[in-house]
C-alpha cells in the first residue's frame, strides 16, 4: 500500500511542474523580451543535459560517454538524419567496450 | 509569429503518422534503459504492476531510477517524492517553451500532451521538426511523437519487470549514450546557422558544470537553463 502511495506522490509532483505552463502561458502575448527568453530555452536546456552529463552515463568510464558524444557532434556536423547520429554514437560505444 | 490554421480531420491521420515516425528513435533509446529499469524495481521489491504503473503515472526515467533506488536503500516516501519532485523541476522550464508551440491548442490537448514531457521528448518537439513547422506544431503529430515514446518506456518496463533482464548493461550504457547523441544530433545544427544559439548553449554547458560543483545536478540544470536563456534576450536579433 505505502509503495503505492509514494508512486502516486512521485505521480502527481512530476506532473504538476509539467502542467503548470499550460494552464498559465495561454493566448496572451508576452514582451518581446520574454519571447526570445522562451526561444532561447531548448539551447540552453540541451547544453545543460548534455554536459557535463554525457561524460557520466558510465562513471567509471567518462571517455565512453566522450566518445559517443563527439562521435554525434561530428555526424551532425555532416548534417545526418537524426537516427544515424544517435546509431553512430552507439556503435562507437558499443565497438569500444567490446574491444577495450 | 505564423498563424497555424489548422484543418481538421484533412490531414490529422498523415501528422499523427509523421509524429510516430519522429518518436520512433526515442522509442528505440527508451526501450532498452525501461528494460533495465523494469528489472532493477523487481530486485527493488516492488511487484510487476507496481513497477509497471510507475512508469505509466510518472514517465520520468532518471527520477524513477533514483526512486527505486531509495526504495532499495530503505528511505522514506517523503523523501523519495521530494528528491523526485527536485529532479523533474526542470521539466516546467521545458514545458514553458513546448507550451508556446501550443497556444493554438485547446486547453484539454495543453494538459494532455503536457503529461509526457521528458528531456528527450522536449528536445525534439522544440528542434526536431525541421524550418516548417505547420506540420509538426499539430495535436496530431505532437500526440504520435510523445505516445511513442512513452509506450517504448512503459513497454519496457513492463518487459523489464517480468525478469526480462536479458539486457546487458553494456547496452544500458550505450543506449543513453544514443540519447546523448539525440540531444547533441538536435543541437548542432540550428547552434552552427546561429551564432547567437551556439553561445547560449555553450554558456549553459560551462554554467551547469559549474554549478554541479555546489549543488545537486538537478538544480544545476534548472538554473543553468535560466540563466543561459537569459542570454537570448540580449544575443538574439528580431529576425531569427
Amino acid at each position: 500500500m505505502s509503495v503505492l502511495l509514494v508512486i502516486l506522490g512521485m505521480a502527481l509532483v512530476t506532473y504538476i511542474p509539467r502542467l503548470l505552463p499550460a494552464l498559465f502561458l495561454n493566448r496572451i502575448k508576452f514582451p518581446d523580451w520574454f519571447q526570445k527568453w522562451l526561444q532561447s530555452i531548448p539551447y540552453a536546456a540541451l547544453g545543460a543535459l548534455i554536459f557535463p552529463g554525457v561524460l557520466l552515463v558510465d562513471k567509471d568510464q567518462p571517455w565512453l560517454g566522450l566518445a559517443g558524444g563527439l562521435m554525434a557532434f561530428l555526424l551532425s556536423v555532416l548534417n545526418l538524419h537524426i537516427t544515424l547520429v544517435m546509431a553512430g554514437s552507439i556503435m562507437v560505444v558499443i565497438l569500444l567496450q567490446y574491444f577495450l | 509569429m505564423e498563424l497555424k490554421s489548422q484543418k481538421p480531420g484533412a490531414k490529422s491521420g498523415s501528422q499523427l503518422g509523421l509524429g510516430i515516425g519522429a518518436g520512433l528513435p526515442i522509442f528505440v533509446g527508451y526501450f532498452p534503459i525501461a528494460i533495465a529499469f523494469g528489472a532493477l524495481a523487481v530486485q527493488a521489491h516492488l511487484n510487476w504492476l507496481e513497477a509497471t504503473l510507475m512508469s505509466l503515472i510518472v514517465f520520468a526515467g532518471a527520477s524513477q531510477f533514483v526512486g527505486v533506488s531509495m526504495f532499495l536503500a530503505g528511505a522514506g516516501a517523503a523523501q523519495i517524492i521530494a528528491a523526485t519532485f527536485f529532479l523533474n523541476m526542470r521539466h516546467l522550464i521545458m514545458s514553458l517553451a513546448v507550451n508556446d508551440q501550443m497556444r493554438d491548442f485547446s486547453g484539454a490537448w495543453k494538459g494532455f500532451l503536457s503529461f509526457f514531457i521528458t528531456d528527450e521528448t522536449f528536445a525534439l518537439l522544440t528542434l526536431g521538426g525541421g524550418e516548417s513547422h505547420s506540420e509538426t506544431r499539430t495535436p496530431g503529430y505532437m500526440a504520435g511523437l510523445l505516445i511513442t515514446a512513452y509506450l517504448g518506456w512503459v513497454s519496457g518496463t513492463a518487459l523489464g519487470g517480468l525478469g526480462a533482464s536479458f539486457i546487458p548493461p553494456q547496452i544500458t550504457t550505450a543506449m543513453s549514450v544514443g540519447l546523448y547523441g539525440l540531444f547533441i544530433g538536435l543541437l548542432v545544427p540550428p547552434a552552427r546557422k546561429s551564432i547567437s544559439f551556439a553561445i547560449i548553449a555553450l554558456s549553459s554547458m560551462v554554467l551547469n558544470w559549474f554549478l554541479g560543483l555546489l549543488m545537486e545536478a538537478g538544480w544545476g540544470i534548472v538554473l543553468a537553463t535560466i540563466f543561459a536563456a537569459g542570454l537570448g534576450i540580449f544575443l538574439i536579433k528580431e529576425d531569427e
